[in-house]
């Protein structure tokens, strides 16, 4: 083996910043060939998913509007997996988190004020907390690995949101289609740019976003997370309860994914559908580690997995590409990301070069 | 069998790492029935080089000669077809198997299950050796443990046997078994390589010994020859300064008190305590004792509080009760802790040493308020703790994993003794230290005692707690043994504590 | 109930229960190895549609089979080779894969939708294969036979051969293993190479048997409960066989209750039914608390050489 890796004294910092983007890169180039291979313009659909929706600036609206719900979802998704919790399932508590705020709209639909609204946010957020318990007492209490119980969590969640469309929550006015009724306009996030679909929920995902990199950095609580993460012995040693821990991580990207929900089924879909959930907690978790589990990393990482879902729908109507297509780029980014990774802890060396044996 | 060439004979071998220079061009052979010391301390490149007789590291120059014959053994597996058997410091055990399936792992031929259980019963019988092929080895003590490395290594009839420090797991007892069948080797024609620092032990059993200081031979010499002191000066390289042990007068009040603690095991493969009792005065040093894996994780997550005890006056320091808090709520009121492993337990790697610091010094020094983490602080404390301590370490923003073991151990005992605890819990507290960072290490807790802290010092090395403490107990198999004053008992008494009170088979005791 | 409710009963509880069985074997290799590879929904998509491509074309069965595991082991060694030779994070890495042959599986199939392939059925004469009662033990397709006959394998593997004690053992302790010399990654290469080519089986079992006829993400999770059932039966082959049929039944109730004319439940309580199962037998198994002292010491660990 003419090249051997190794060990780093400590991370490089340089690599850190450097390979997510090696790992878009890549992608780019492996997703043109990878494309024209199964018949399709390879260039032109990486150009299409990746640099058209840039360029335009009319889609950046759109951009806003996608990262919004991924940068959100994703930083509940960060502060767990910073934690060693893995919330696989916050797909579930977004779409159970919206299920409770539209809960709220539905029984406020014939009322005005400004309250509702908020109430609806807030018990959006509660829903996906709550939903979020169940993994968490069952990891807490009886040591159940959370991975397959949120990821199941996540299938019920869509069953109990068709039977709510199918049944209790069908709009008696809707001709029998499986849908909620429209929300009102005290029920409906407002645009903050005129003209625009960017809504309230866009500006308040940064803020979030920026929040979280003050606690995350500053803050015991931030401090806590990452060391039941890094060393858990260390964690008791220092005397923070892991089991805290992981309900706080719990409670907080349940929340988060719930208030996501919420924002996308009022500010975006301004009802709630059976075509509901579209991945977005699954593709948070994407964003999570392309964003190197730091919030400021997430806000970048969020819009370029929005880049990639803007295009990639570009790309379907424009050149015929599946759906699919947009998917397969978004793993793959993550698959690169995960191999250029190694380039943080340990350095590639040639192997004659260390031959000699100096210190 | 040639009898001109040496059994095996080493020149000219060279193995770096990151950073470091392992072996420097090491040349040494051993003959044939030879039992050969390679002395050096903790550091010295003692286990690099034999993992490369073995085949487990590959060195970078050098040459490796059997029998006369230029050898390259690509593997473990080389290595025992040429008739290298091998104990490893670190058992190469796996703890969730039986005893027989360990030993046919550890084998080349594939032997049906019967034919291998008689094989081994054999050997057991020639070495007068007691183990049952049926047990799991988590059930097993470390000797035992040891014993199931030294059948698989002997099924293969070696023509050398290396010994990695096998002596440090054991009780004074067991070293004596363990030498008698180590002669009877010897005997019979192996060749024997046995690694150690302890150098009474070379004395009792090797013909020969090389000296290895930083990775360089620094010498060979007849160890019968030798004084005990000659070998330390080489092997150290300096002449040690001694550790000064101030004069104490009467014993203060009582400041540390367990009464009665019980604690369940750690994991199922650890051991549960039972009814620990102690005191700790004013000024005090009391040492535990013991073989490793008897209960002594146990013990010091016990004290510091990583869990709470049973009842809340178990524990109590100054006469207030503490045993249902935690670690944290026992600092703020002065229990500071050093536990045994350093990296993800006593330090988290990937942080740096002042990230580090507001692991356990942020309630007594300030490091934190309302929330929020106080980065300059933390900073000024970290480099404190370096500069008083002489940690070796780029600054306070180095990553702990970037230092060598002694140094984060220096950090970390630093941390706790800077905070002026009124009780200190330390287990291992020199555990894989060179010996100059090991007596300042020493100095430290006596200047502490000095200043009327009581000292808990959890270790397995008795010739260390012999030297700094004033009163000794015994921990095996969770049980506690009464209290020994230092000077006033010898060795073989706490030797034979160490194997349990009256020395009986372990298997009695672990027939549960 | 009649004889013959029961028998279709038992036919489609098998039916259910081989694909998870074939795909839990499959990773109950790959854990034993100390490696937990979260992809198995991805791979045994890839593992579907080549199966059902090759099978369309060709308009042979076996060949779809074979084409299923290449595919699925193709799968499978990528993330071997990011968890294995660059040490990546193997949960991270796992769902990557899962999200991934998801979508490879939706973009190939895209020209596949809606069509179909002859049933991959049993090769017993008819007289045997449909015979009312018979066709309990003559009527399955030749895959269900493969599915008993790799849990009789995987059983005498693990427990008697030196290569199962050997597989053993890297899981139980990698350094260990490597320090008395087995060659750690490449059994866990070949442990996950497996597990990919069982879960090619069992793709092409969904795609060929099952639903002979191509839909998006036909699996609809199933290869998480293979996953469950893993830890369900503390990995022991002749318990995950067992957990298999069990999980089976609960997976196909919304059939049997339609078929029952029962309409007392919701059909989306029935269908989310076997997830929640899942969940309340993982909480009950961890309850009991012998999951732990059972599970490989390394599984899901990063291991790497030095040399």
């Amino acid at each position: 083996m003419p090249l051997r890796l190794e060990a780093r004294p400590q991370y490089s910092r340089p690599m850190l910043y450097a390979t997510p983007v090696l790992a878009v890169v890549l992608t780019i180039i492996t997703g043109a060939i990878l494309f024209s291979a199964i018949g399709y313009n390879g260039p032109g659909a990486m150009y299409e998913i990746f640099f058209k929706p840039i360029l335009d600036s009319y889609r950046w609206q759109d951009l806003g509007v996608k990262a919004a719900p991924l940068i959100i979802i994703a930083i509940g998704l960060a502060a767990g997996f910073r934690a060693n919790v893995w919330n696989i399932g916050a797909e579930g508590q977004y779409v159970f988190g919206a299920l409770a705020g539209t809960g709220v709209a539905l029984a406020t639909y014939e009322m005005t004020g400004w309250w509702i609204l908020p109430l609806m946010c807030i018990v959006g957020a509660i829903g996906g907390a709550a939903y979020a318990v169940i993994p968490a007492f069952l990891r807490t209490r009886l040591g159940v690995n959370e991975i397959l119980t949120s990821l199941m969590l996540t299938y019920a969640a869509i069953q109990l949101l068709f039977y709510l469309m199918n049944g209790p929550w069908k709009d008696p006015e809707g001709f029998g289609f499986p849908q909620s009724r429209t929300f009102t306009d005290y029920q409906i996030l407002p645009t903050v740019i005129d003209g625009t679909v960017v809504h309230l929920g866009v500006p308040l995902a940064f803020l979030i976003a920026i929040a979280a990199w003050i606690v995350l950095s500053r803050t015991l609580f931030g401090y806590q997370i990452s060391v039941v993460g890094l060393a858990p012995a260390a964690a008791r040693h220092g005397g923070f309860d892991a089991n805290r821990t992981v309900w706080h991580c719990f409670l907080i990207s349940g929340a988060l994914a719930g208030l996501a929900g919420i924002f996308e089924a009022s500010g975006a879909f301004n009802q709630m559908v059976p075509q509901f959930p579209t991945n977005y907690g699954f593709t948070a978790i994407i964003v999570a580690f392309l964003g190197r589990l730091h919030p400021i990393g997430i806000i970048l990482a969020g819009l370029i997995l929005a880049v990639s879902y803007v295009g990639g729908e570009g790309a379907q109507t424009s050149m015929g590409l599946p759906a699919a297509g947009a998917w397969i780029v978004q793993a793959m980014m993550l698959f690169y990301l995960l191999a250029v990774d190694i380039l943080v802890r340990y350095r590639i060396k040639f192997k004659s070069q260390i031959a000699g044996g100096a210190a | 069998m040639s009898e001109q060439a040496a059994r095996l004979e080493l020149s000219g071998i060279t193995k770096a790492f990151p950073g470091v220079l392992a072996n420097d061009h090491v040349s040494f052979a051993v003959q044939p029935g030879e039992i050969h010391a390679l002395l050096g301390e903790n550091g010295a490149g003692k286990s690099t080089l034999v993992k490369m007789i073995y085949g487990v590291l590959k060195p970078d120059a050098g040459e490796i000669r059997w029998d006369g014959q230029t050898v390259h053994t690509e593997n473990p597996k080389a290595a025992r077809a040429l008739g290298i058997g091998m104990v490893f410091q670190h058992f190469s055990l796996f703890e969730a198997m039986t005893v027989l399936e360990n030993i046919a792992l550890g084998m080349d031929t594939a032997l049906t299950r019967q034919a291998l259980e008689n094989r081994v019963r054999e050997v057991l019988d020639t070495y007068g050796l007691i183990l049952d092929p049926h047990r799991h080895v988590h059930t097993l003590s470390v000797g035992e443990r040891q014993r199931i490395e030294i059948v698989r290594a002997l099924l293969q009839e070696p023509r050398l046997l290396i010994m990695d420090e096998p002596t440090s797991v054991l009780t004074p007892q067991e070293v004596d078994k363990l030498f008698e069948t180590l002669r009877q080797l010897a005997q019979e024609g192996c060749s024997i390589l046995y690694i150690s620092h302890k150098l009474h032990e070379i004395q009792a059993l090797c013909d020969t010994a090389t000296i290895l200081r930083g990775g360089k031979v620094v010498g060979d010499c007849d160890p019968k020859v030798e004084t005990a002191k000659s070998m330390a000066e080489m092997m150290i390289g300096a002449n040690l300064k001694s550790v000064e042990k101030k004069e104490r007068g009467a014993a203060g009040p009582v400041r540390f008190a367990v009464k009665d603690l019980a604690a369940p095991a750690d994991g199922p493969f650890g051991t549960a305590l039972q009814h620990i009792s102690f005191e700790v005065h004013a000024g005090e040093i009391f040492g535990i004792a013991g073989v490793a894996g008897n209960g002594q994780n146990e013990l010091l997550e016990a004290l510091a509080g990583e869990v709470t005890a049973g009842g809340t006056n178990m524990v109590s320091l100054d006469g207030e009760p503490i045993g249902n808090d935690l670690t944290g709520a026992r600092r703020a009121k002065g229990l500071c802790s050093v536990p045994e492993e350093r990296n993800g337990h006593g330090a988290v790697p990937d942080f740096s040493l002042a990230a580090n610091t507001v692991l356990t010094a942020r309630q007594r020094m300030g490091l934190v308020s309302s929330g929020f983490i106080h980065f300059g602080a933390s900073t000024e404390f970290a480099d404190k703790v370096i500069q008083d301590f002489n940690v070796k370490a780029t600054g306070s923003e180095a990553a702990a994993s970037s230092l060598s073991g002694g140094n984060l151990q220096k950090f970390i005992m630093g941390r706790e003794i800077l905070q002026k605890p009124d009780v200190l819990v330390v287990s291992q507290p020199t555990w894989g230290v060179d010996a100059g960072a090991a007596a300042a290490i020493h100095q430290a807790l006596l200047d502490l005692a000095a200043e009327g802290s009581a000292l808990v010092v959890i270790s397995q090395d008795l010739d260390e707690l012999l030297a700094i403490c004033d009163e000794i107990a015994v921990i095996n198999e969770g049980h506690l043994s009464r209290t020994l004053r230092v000077g006033e008992v010898s060795i073989d008494e706490i030797g034979l504590l160490m194997g349990g009170i009256h020395g009986a088979p372990k298997e009695v005791s672990h027939a549960a | 109930m009649s004889p013959e409710i029961l028998i279709a009963i038992i036919m489609t509880v098998i039916g259910a229960s081989t694909p998870i069985l074939i795909a839990a074997l499959g990773e109950l290799v790959v854990e034993k190895s100390g490696v937990l590879n979260l992809g198995i929904e991805g791979m045994m998509l890839v593992g579907a549609i080549a199966a059902f491509a090759v099978t369309l074309t060709t308009g042979s069965h076996w060949l779809g089979v074979i084409a299923g595991i290449v595919a699925a082991m193709a799968a499978s060694m990528i993330f071997a080779v990011l968890t294995l030779s660059l040490m990546s994070n193997q949960v991270a890495t796992g769902l990557a894969l899962t999200i991934f042959g998801i979508g490879l599986s939706s973009l190939i199939g895209e020209g596949y939708v809606g069509k179909t392939v002859p049933v991959f059925g049993s090769f017993f004469p008819a007289g045997l294969a449909e015979h009312p009662v018979l066709k309990l033990i003559f009527g399955h397709s030749p895959l269900v036979y493969v599915s008993v006959a790799l849990t009789i394998a995987i059983a005498w593997f693990l427990k008697h051969s030196r290569a199962g004690l050997i597989l053993r053992a890297v899981g139980e302790s990698d350094h260990a293993a490597h320090s008395i010399g087995y060659p750690v990654i490449r059994v866990r290469y070949m442990a996950v190479a497996f597990g990919g080519a069982l879960a090619g089986v069992a793709g092409a079992y969904f795609s060929l048997v099952l639903v002979p006829l191509w839909t998006e993400g036909l699996t609809a999770g199933r290869g998480w409960i293979a996953l469950a059932l893993v830890v369900f039966s503390s990995w022991k082959p002749w318990r995950l066989f067992l957990g298999a049929y069990l999980f089976g039944l609960v997976m196909t109730m919304e059939l049997h209750f339609k078929a029952a004319g029962v309409t007392l439940v919701a059909s989306e309580f029935l269908a989310a039914l076997p997830y929640l199962a899942t969940i309340a037998v993982l909480a009950i198994i961890s309850w009991r608390g012998q999951e732990k002292v059972n599970a490989p010491a390394c599984l899901g660990k990063p291991f790497r050489e030095t040399t």
